[in-house]
């Protein structure tokens, strides 16, 4: 049996491959045309101060992304 | 004349790529079936004259931002001869898939793959012929920065679009292919043609991200930031824009006046003190804007702003904003309007809104000119910091809660995932190139609007003919009569309210005009003035002068920004309104304790 973790729950440094996204439609798309789409790797580089957003890699590409987004991104660790 | 579209993703350099191909020449114009104005210039390809539009950057053609629909309607609504499509070489993954949405659409095409330097510096190969090959489109590597390519990509735009037949509208809006035949197509030439290097070395980036995000540094340092772009912008602009209102006023007198001796006094008056002191009031403003433009580019370029968006995120997201605007908001108390005009980097119209709602509440350095005279006047030294100071707390609060009243209005559709692009030095050729389509831009959309509004100021105080300047007898004296009802309650008597009648033009004259209606000026102003008001009055005109409309160049700014009249005129009530209850609560509170 695989584990999950939703992205948000991982700590700086730690990464995974994207097993699913549970965002409505638009936040989606824009997830998968920067890269974020079932079967990549991510990785969290940092987590903003005061509950602030995340930076995330993902290639060659970072990304910023806010908590509440991360948590519709499942991650198999 | 044929058509040339520029299509790409967001910080792939297709702007600069754009102001490479095209110069300064470009202008912005409507399009049918899109709402948003698009750059577009002519330029002369083999013996052709075509022209180039420049598209917002996009995602994904399928997307649903703002963006992106205007890109697909643009498409559906104008037909093109030729798409040059720009990709970061370095993103060449997850990029393609937006070329090859293109191709679908039936559009004969062009590939230009930026940043070949950044992808060469990171060891990423990319076949270019065998992406032309495997793909049948015309692909290239090419430094929109640095020019490398150039040349070349010039010479193959010319030559496709050459044998390109135009396309028809009918034959791109029926084309759509579903997005797994892409997927499929795109896996097979990556796999082919892309050779990325497994694990990528700690960048440059990298090293810099750990100072500039560092948990502990990082706020000290933004703020260092923020202060040392501010005090550049405005330390800088602050003499120039002095020097250019002295170069106004000599022209004025030495060359102008002399000229118009043989002319009744109206004419003189409504040609010197009207339109001349709007055509004036534009100038003024251009070393701030250029200054702003030319370190606001830095700042951007760089990638700074967007490790700045990141930073301030958590706090702004609670205010319905994100971190661009805080960016802006601060430097809105330098000036608002430069701060209005850069709040096009925010792609979500509703988030502009609501940023150029929160603006103009910034307390600039026109408002602080009238403070400090008027805090001189009433208050003692030793009170005079903490009064200043509590303005500003008024300023900020006043954004606040604007923010609060109105985020539910203004709800941003945009999806917030920003890219944090690697640092890029930028080029001096990128800075000047913006600072000048800045500049011009508030030329074109401000200069009318701002002459108007002068004059009618200038004629409300000169009419009827023959009374004394902003006197009771004149339509201003008149209308500061008309408002006591509404304005005596806040302590602010009918010749502060002519005051008020000037200063919705510029602050900058709100002490020059106080020294019309006294007819006295300098420290017999300032002590007339003590003798006039009381500290609560005073600080009650304060108040209403803080918030209410800051003056007309802002609201041009505004109009032209927001393109919404609609728009504009809620910009110019709301503060009014919030002017009103801040200094009525203040002026009443006041009175009832005893002052």
């Amino acid at each position: 049996m695989q584990l999950t973790k939703l992205l948000d729950y991982l700590t700086p440094g730690q990464g995974g491959r994207i097993v699913a996204i549970h965002a409505a439609e638009d936040l989606r798309r824009r997830l998968v045309a920067l890269g974020l789409k079932p079967g990549n790797e991510i990785r969290i580089v940092r987590r903003g101060l005061f509950a602030g957003p995340l930076q995330v890699r993902i290639g060659t590409t970072d990304i910023i992304i806010r908590r509440c987004d991360a948590r519709q991104i499942e991650i198999a660790v | 004349m044929r058509k040339v579209a520029l299509l790409g993703m967001p910080n792939t350099g297709k702007s600069t790529l754009f102001n490479r191909l095209t110069g300064s020449g470009a202008r912005v114009g409507n399009w049918p079936g899109v709402t948003v104005e698009l750059a577009s210039a002519k330029l002369l390809l083999g013996a052709e004259m075509v022209e180039v539009i420049d598209l917002p950057g996009i995602y994904d053609l399928h997307g649903f931002s703002e963006d992106e629909l205007v890109v697909r309607h643009f498409l559906e609504n104008n037909s093109i001869d030729l798409a040059v499509v720009i990709l970061n070489a370095v993103q060449i993954e997850r990029q393609l898939a937006l070329a090859l949405q293109i191709q679908a659409l039936g559009l004969p095409l062009v590939l230009l793959l930026n940043m070949e330097d950044e992808a060469k510096k990171l060891g990423i190969r990319i076949d270019t012929e065998k992406i032309s090959g495997q793909l049948a489109i015309p692909t290239l590597l090419v430094s929109a920065k640095y020019g490398s390519g150039y040349q070349t990509a010039l010479h193959t735009i010319t030559t496709a679009l050459r044998g390109a037949p135009a396309t028809p509208i009918e034959a791109v809006k029926t084309a759509l292919i579903p997005d797994q035949t892409i997927e499929a197509k795109l896996t097979r030439v990556l796999a082919a043609a892309v050779d990325m290097p497994v694990t990528m070395s700690v960048s440059l980036t990298d090293r810099i991200d750990r100072v500039v995000l560092h948990p502990v540094l990082a706020l000290p340092l933004f703020l260092a930031v923020i202060l040392l772009l501010f005090q550049a912008v405005f330390a800088l602009g602050m003499p120039l824009q002095a020097g250019m209102n002295a170069a106004f006023g000599w022209m004025r007198q030495d060359l102008l006046s002399p000229l118009l001796a043989g002319t009744p006094p109206f004419v003189q008056g409504l040609l010197l003190d009207g339109v001349w002191n709007g055509v004036a009031t534009v100038a003024t403003f251009v070393p701030i804007i250029v200054l702003f433009f030319v370190f606001m580019a830095i700042v951007e370029d760089t990638g700074y702003l967007s490790r700045a968006a990141f930073l301030t995120d958590a706090l702004m997201a609670r205010l319905g904003l994100d971190g661009r605007s805080f960016v802006m908001i601060l430097m809105g108390f330098g000036c608002n309007v430069p701060a209005l005009m850069g709040t096009r980097i925010m792609r979500s119209r509703p988030l502009r809104l609501l940023s150029m709602l929160l603006i103009p509440l910034s307390l600039c350095s026109a408002r602080l000119q009238v403070f400090l005279f008027i805090i001189a006047a009433l208050f003692t030294s030793s009170q005079a910091p903490y009064v200043l100071f509590s303005l500003y707390l008024a300023s900020i609060a006043t954004a606040v809660a604007t923010a609060l009243v109105f985020r539910r209005h203004f709800r941003s559709t945009e999806p917030f995932v920003i890219e944090l692009p690697p640092y890029r030095l930028p080029t001096v050729r990128q800075i000047v190139l913006r600072a000048w389509q800045e500049v011009r831009h508030f030329f074109v959309r401000a200069t009318k609007f701002i002459i108007a509004g002068v004059v009618l100021v200038w004629l409300l105080t000169n009419l009827p003919a023959g009374v004394a300047v902003g006197g009771s007898a004149s339509y201003a004296g008149w209308l500061g009569h008309a408002f006591q009802p509404l304005l005596s309650p806040l302590g602010i008597g009918d010749k502060l309210t002519v005051a008020l009648i000037f200063g919705f033009v510029a602050k900058e004259v709100v002490i020059g005009s106080l020294a019309v209606i006294y007819a006295t000026s300098g420290a017999a102003l300032a002590g007339h003035l003590a003798q006039q008001l009381d500290w609560v009055q005073a600080y009650s005109f304060m108040l209403f002068t803080l918030v209410y409309t800051p003056c007309l160049s802002t609201v041009a700014t505004i109009r032209a920004e927001s393109r919404s009249l609609g728009f504009t005129a809620f910009a110019v009530a709301w503060p009014l309104l919030l002017a009103w209850l801040l200094s009525f609560s203040f002026y009443q509170g006041a009175r009832l304790l005893g002052y």
